[in-house]
């Protein structure tokens, strides 16, 4: 089957018609394969999906994400994850499987308003998405400038295999910590690099939609280190 | 209704109405995507006179929680008039009739969004009718459909709305405010064109079988132009040049 190009498309369009199969943000009616959100539709050996241009963060199993704590109960935090449902982070995660409710101290760890590195463990929309913070990389935040982007286009800042986010790295001598849910840290030692970086996202952010942007994050780079 | 006797000539001997269009014209329809900052998706529809903000938030948390369905996202609607859309003033208060339009408008948006993806959430759409000319729930609609695909909340498909109806015997399409009050008959359609399916019907007045078939392929003949301004307002938001903002 034939690998089409990426084209714009809106709810209800039809993308293609025929033997595929609907994948995401995509609907089958008949032999039609619609759009159900407003991006770029994507055929690719006979599965159709559409990557969005506009959305909320909708919290996926194994996702990285960024989060902020809000609250604490006696059992587990509140962390506001740029979702339309909460996530939970257990206190058995931060404290092994011997913690008491008694003795322990909740806010001693992770108070209100702390970032945190969050893997999403289950994601089965009846309950709040599960987060862990036990793992490599994973954990609260020091330092760092927290960024708010559009989850929708979230690839498009990582690029194809990490190259637009590795090049933005490169040029910046910046880290990206990259939530799935749209929101990121960044931090530098040098405080230009940091400006550059942020600028370079923003950049990102708002020509998500345009074909060469990679060339144009980087001619943006290179301007600004000469 | 009923067509009350008035001084205004609904359809002169040219075929033409009373605001200068053919029977078969729509008013004029712009339609902004993204109006507004603070909402997760909006539109600024104007449909002739009527002039309509839609703001469109979520899916979010349910307040109150008792509302929120394990099994699937709700949708809330709130249609309003602004106390300075009509020529008296309107009490602000929700009246029947809005109650009712925003009753209609939540069932007709309804078949077109995906909210089963979003148990125990709400998608909450709020359109403001800044002036009014007839044909207000159609305009709403059509609006609400925009402001909601801006938002990114899954669609099967827009839904576009347009009125037809029957003034000085003859079957018009997109009824204005006069023709609305000195007509024969009004029949808004909500529309979804890519499926070929009606979510919207109304009737206020009487017409024969033969009218009412007349009155349904008029009317869905305007949906599908009302349809073609819908698809442009985001084409232009998130597709040209500049883009998305």
């Amino acid at each position: 089957m034939s690998n089409e190009k990426k084209r714009h498309v809106i709810p209800g369009e039809v993308i293609v018609s025929g033997q595929y199969r609907a994948e995401q943000n995509t609907v089958l009616d008949g032999d039609k394969v619609l759009a159900t959100v407003i991006g770029l539709s994507d055929v690719h050996d006979g599965s159709v999906r559409v990557i969005p241009l506009t959305g909320g963060y909708y919290p996926k199993d194994d996702d990285l994400v960024v989060g902020k704590i809000v609250s604490h109960s006696a059992m587990s935090w509140e962390v506001n994850i740029n979702s339309c449902y909460a996530g939970m982070l257990p206190a058995t995660d931060v404290f092994g499987r011997d913690f008491s409710s008694h003795s322990d101290d909740l806010s001693a760890k992770l108070s209100n308003g702390d970032l945190i590195v969050a893997r999403i463990v289950n994601a089965d929309k009846t309950r709040d998405p599960l987060l862990t913070i036990s793992g490599r990389e994973l954990g609260k935040i020091d330092s760092g400038e927290l960024v708010e982007f559009s989850p929708s286009k979230v690839p498009r800042l990582i690029g194809k295999r990490g190259s637009m986010i590795q090049m933005i790295e490169g040029a910046t001598g910046a880290q990206i910590i990259i939530g799935q849910n749209g929101m990121l840290v960044v931090s530098c030692d040098d405080p230009n690099g940091l400006l550059k970086a942020i600028k370079a996202i923003e950049l990102v952010e708002e020509k998500a939609h345009v074909a060469n942007l990679t060339d144009q994050v980087n001619e943006m780079l290179e301007l600004k280190s000469e | 209704m009923g067509g009350r006797d008035t001084d205004i000539v609904l359809l002169d001997e040219n075929g033409i109405r009373s605001d200068g269009r053919k029977v078969n014209e729509t008013r004029k329809v712009s339609i902004k995507a993204g109006v507004l900052k603070n909402a997760n998706g909006s539109a600024y529809i104007e449909f002739g006179e009527n002039k309509i903000l839609v703001g469109v938030y979520g899916p979010r948390d349910v307040h109150p929680k008792h509302m929120s369905d394990t099994d699937t996202g709700i949708l809330r609607c709130r249609y309003h008039m602004s106390p300075f859309s009509v020529g008296e003033r309107k009490n602000p208060a929700p009246s029947r009739r809005e109650v009712e339009i925003s009753k209609v408008i939540k069932e007709a948006l309804e078949p077109a969004l995906m909210l089963k993806q979003f148990p125990r959430t709400a998608v909450d759409v709020f359109m403001e009718i800044l002036q009014a000319d007839g044909g207000t729930r159609c305009a709403a609609l059509t609006g609400a459909s925009v402001a909601l695909a801006d938002a990114g909340i899954p669609m099967r498909d827009l839904v576009a709305g347009c009125a037809a109806g029957k003034a000085a015997d003859a079957i018009i399409l997109d009824v204005n405010n006069e023709e609305d009050q000195a007509g024969q008959a009004d029949l808004p359609i909500g529309y979804m064109p890519n499926l070929e399916k009606i979510t919207l019907l109304q009737l206020d007045g009487i017409l024969t079988p033969d009218e009412y078939k007349q009155c349904i392929e008029l009317g869905i003949d305007g949906c599908k132009q009302v349809y073609e301004i819908q698809k442009k307002a985001l084409q232009e938001k998130y597709f040209t040049n500049g883009g998305t903002d």
